[in-house]
C-alpha cells in the first residue's frame, strides 16, 4: 500500500465515531468488518490484534476532540446537557472535522452546523445559537490581533461625516435574544468551584446549571466583546451602540453609521448629539478604534 | 557533539516544557532554568495574553520552539498558512533550532491532532525527507526531528524505526530529537530492545533530547507525560549521553502538572549523568 492510501485508510478508521461503549466500531467505512479492515494494513502482536491497535488511536482522537469541545464551550453544555452535549459534538465533528493545525479553530463551523441542525437544541435553539456565538467570540476575543489603538484627542481630531474608522480585530458585537453572557459567567464560576470538589458537590452544581438555563428568560441584548489587559470582558451596549459600530466594522463612513443607528430611533432628537459624543469617547478610551480605515 | 549544526551551535543544558500553570511562578519568583521549550502551535495567534507572557519569558529566558503539527510524514504538502504563522514566531523568538515529529496527522486537509506512526519504507522516508527540507529552507533556521511513542506498526514496513530515522536525517540533512521516553514506550509496544535503536542514532545529529513520564496499561503503554521519569528511561539517557556528550535536554510533562519546583527537580535528576559524562570526557 502507499503512502498516502495507508494514512487515508487509517484516518478513516480513526476518525470514524466510538461505540456507546467508547470502544471502536466493529464496522469499519465502507460496511465491512473493522477487525478486516485493520489487520489488512495493522499489524498484531502478541498482546494486542489489529483491531485493538489501531483502537488505540481512535479512542485517542476522539477523547482529544471532545476535551477539546468541552473546554471551549461550556455554556452550550450547560445549554444541551452533558450526554445531549457529547452526542451533539460527535455529529458536528462527523460533519466538520478539523481544517486546522491548531485544536484553537475546533469549533469555527459550529454556529453555522447547528443552524441547519436544529433538532439538536430543539426548542432551545435560540439560545444554543445565542451562547455558542458568544462563545466563539470569546475565543476570537482572547487572542485577536490588537492594532494601535486611537487615543480619545485624536479622534476627536478626525472626526467628520466622512470618516471611516476600523475596530480591533479582538472586538466582536453580538446581538443576542438571550442574556447568554449572564449564564456563562455562571456556569464558568461553578465550573471553577467543582474543579477540586467531591462528586456530590459537582453534582450540586449540576443541578445549579440547569436551573440556571432554565430560568433564563428570553430578552434582547446587544454585546461587545472585547479585550483590556489580556482580559476578556463582555460588555453589554445599547442597541443605537450596537448599530453605529458594526456599521463602522462593515466600512460604513461617520455620517452613515450614526444615520442608520437612529433611523428608527424614537428619542429625542435634541439629547442624539450628546448621546453619541459619550458613546465614543466610551468606545476610545476603551481602544476600541484603530485609525481610520484606508 | 554537544553544540552543533542542527542546534545552531548552542551549549544549552536542562530546560522544561513552559506551561501555563506554571506562568505566574515563573513571572514573579524569575527561578533559574537554563531554558524552556514551548509548544509553537499554542504562540501561533494575532495577539493576547499569550503572546505578551511569551514575550517577558523572552526578555529572561532561553527558549526554544517544538511542534505538534507540522506532521513532516503527511503525504499532503505543507499547510502555507501554517508555515506562514510558523515564521512569524521563529522571527519572535529567534529559536535556535525548531524541532516537530517524525510522524504524519493530517490527510486531504483533515487533522487528526495525533501523532500517528509512520510505516518505515524508502517511499514514506523520501517524500518526509524532502518535506523536512522544504520546512527548513522556508523557515531559515536548523530542523530537529523527534521520534513518537507508537502503538501499531505497518504490514507494509521495510526497516525498524531507528533505520527509518536515518534514512530520514541523511536525506534531510536535518537534526534529530532524541526523545528516549518515547524509544521506551515503543519498545515496550513493539517489544525491541531501546539500546538497540540509541546505539544506532547518528550521534553527530542529536541536537537535543527529551525525558518524559509514561502511564502503563495492562497490555500496552501509552505516553501521556503525566509522571516522573521511571529508571529505565533514565538508563537510556545515560546511555544516550555517553554516546552524544552533554546535550541540551528537556523534561515534558504536559498532564496533571505539579508545581515548578517538582517539574524542575525532576528535570535536574539529568545532571547526574551529564556530569559523569563530563567526568569520563576529563578522564
Amino acid at each position: 500500500m502507499k503512502l498516502a492510501a495507508l494514512q487515508r485508510t487509517m484516518a478513516r478508521a480513526v476518525m470514524q465515531p466510538l461505540t456507546q461503549a467508547e470502544r471502536m466500531q466493529s464496522t469499519a467505512p465502507g460496511g465491512k468488518s473493522m477487525r478486516g479492515y485493520a489487520a489488512r494494513f495493522i499489524k498484531p502482536n502478541e498482546r494486542l490484534t489489529s483491531f485493538e491497535r489501531l483502537e488505540i488511536y481512535n479512542r485517542q482522537y476522539w477523547f482529544r476532540l471532545l476535551s477539546s469541545m468541552i473546554e471551549d464551550f461550556p455554556g452550550l453544555r450547560a445549554v444541551l446537557g452533558d450526554r445531549r452535549f457529547e452526542a451533539m459534538s460527535k455529529a458536528y465533528l462527523v460533519d466538520c472535522p478539523s481544517q486546522s493545525f491548531t485544536l484553537r479553530n475546533l469549533g469555527g463551523r459550529l454556529e453555522g452546523w447547528l443552524r441547519k441542525h436544529p433538532k439538536w437544541a430543539a426548542a432551545r435553539q435560540q439560545l444554543a445559537i445565542d451562547i455558542t456565538r458568544l462563545e466563539w467570540a470569546d475565543i476570537e476575543a482572547f487572542d485577536g490581533a490588537a492594532k494601535p489603538a486611537l487615543r480619545p484627542e485624536e479622534l476627536a481630531a478626525e472626526a467628520g461625516a466622512e470618516l471611516r474608522l476600523q475596530l480591533q480585530p479582538y472586538v466582536r458585537l453580538l446581538d443576542l435574544h438571550y442574556p447568554v453572557d449572564d449564564l456563562l459567567l455562571e456556569v464558568r464560576k461553578q465550573d471553577e468551584d467543582t474543579d477540586f470538589a467531591s462528586n456530590a458537590f459537582q453534582e450540586k452544581h449540576k443541578r445549579k446549571r440547569v436551573q440556571a438555563v432554565a430560568k433564563l428568560k428570553a430578552a434582547e441584548i446587544f454585546l461587545a466583546v472585547h479585550r483590556m489587559d489580556d482580559s476578556v470582558y463582555f460588555r453589554r451596549i445599547e442597541r443605537g451602540e450596537f448599530q453605529i459600530l458594526r456599521a463602522l466594522g462593515q466600512g460604513e463612513p461617520l455620517g452613515k453609521a450614526i444615520e442608520v443607528a437612529f433611523r428608527k430611533s424614537r428619542g429625542l432628537v435634541e439629547e442624539r448629539p450628546g448621546t453619541v459624543r459619550q458613546w465614543f469617547q466610551n468606545w476610545a478610551a476603551l481602544g476600541w478604534f484603530c485609525g481610520p480605515a484606508a | 557533539m554537544p553544540a552543533n549544526r542542527f542546534n545552531g551551535f548552542t551549549e544549552y543544558g536542562i530546560g522544561i516544557g513552559l506551561r501555563a500553570p506554571h506562568y505566574n511562578h515563573i513571572l514573579t519568583r524569575k527561578p533559574v532554568c537554563d531554558w524552556f521549550e514551548i509548544i509553537s502551535e499554542n504562540f501561533m495567534i494575532d495577539g493576547g495574553r499569550p503572546l505578551r507572557i511569551l514575550d517577558e519569558i523572552l526578555e529572561q529566558y532561553k527558549v526554544v520552539q517544538h511542534g505538534v503539527s507540522m506532521y513532516f510524514g503527511s503525504a499532503e504538502k505543507a499547510n502555507r498558512e501554517h508555515l506562514r504563522r510558523l515564521k512569524e514566531l521563529v522571527k519572535r523568538t529567534k529559536t535556535p533550532w525548531l524541532s516537530d515529529h517524525l510522524c504524519w496527522g493530517s490527510v486531504d486537509g483533515r487533522y487528526t491532532h495525533d501523532l500517528l506512526p509512520m510505516p518505515y519504507t524508502l517511499e514514506a522516508a523520501k517524500l518526509t525527507a524532502q518535506k523536512v527540507r522544504e520546512v527548513r529552507d522556508f523557515l531559515e533556521v536548523p530542523v530537529a526531528v523527534e521520534n513518537v511513542s507508537s502503538y501499531a506498526e505497518f504490514h507494509v514496513s521495510e526497516m525498524s524505526e531507528w533505520e527509518f530515522l536515518n534514512e530520514v536525517v541523511e536525506r534531510a540533512d536535518c537534526g534529530i530529537l532524541l526523545d528516549v521516553n518515547n524509544i521506551y514506550v515503543s519498545s515496550q509496544n513493539h517489544s525491541f530492545n531501546p539500546l538497540d535503536y540509541v546505539n544506532s542514532v547518528p550521534a553527530e545529529r542529536v541536537a537535543q533530547i527529551h525525558i518524559a513520564g509514561h502511564s502503563k496499561y495492562r497490555k500496552y503503554i501509552l505516553d501521556t507525560h503525566d509522571h516522573p521519569v521511571i529508571d529505565p528511561v533514565w538508563k537510556l539517557y545515560e546511555r544516550a549521553i555517553q554516546r552524544v556528550g552533554h546535550t541540551a535536554t528537556l523534561l515534558e510533562w504536559d498532564d496533571s502538572i505539579p508545581s515548578f519546583d517538582e517539574v524542575h527537580d525532576e528535570a535536574l535528576k539529568a545532571n547526574k549523568f551529564l556530569s559523569s559524562t563530563l567526568l569520563a570526557t576529563a578522564v
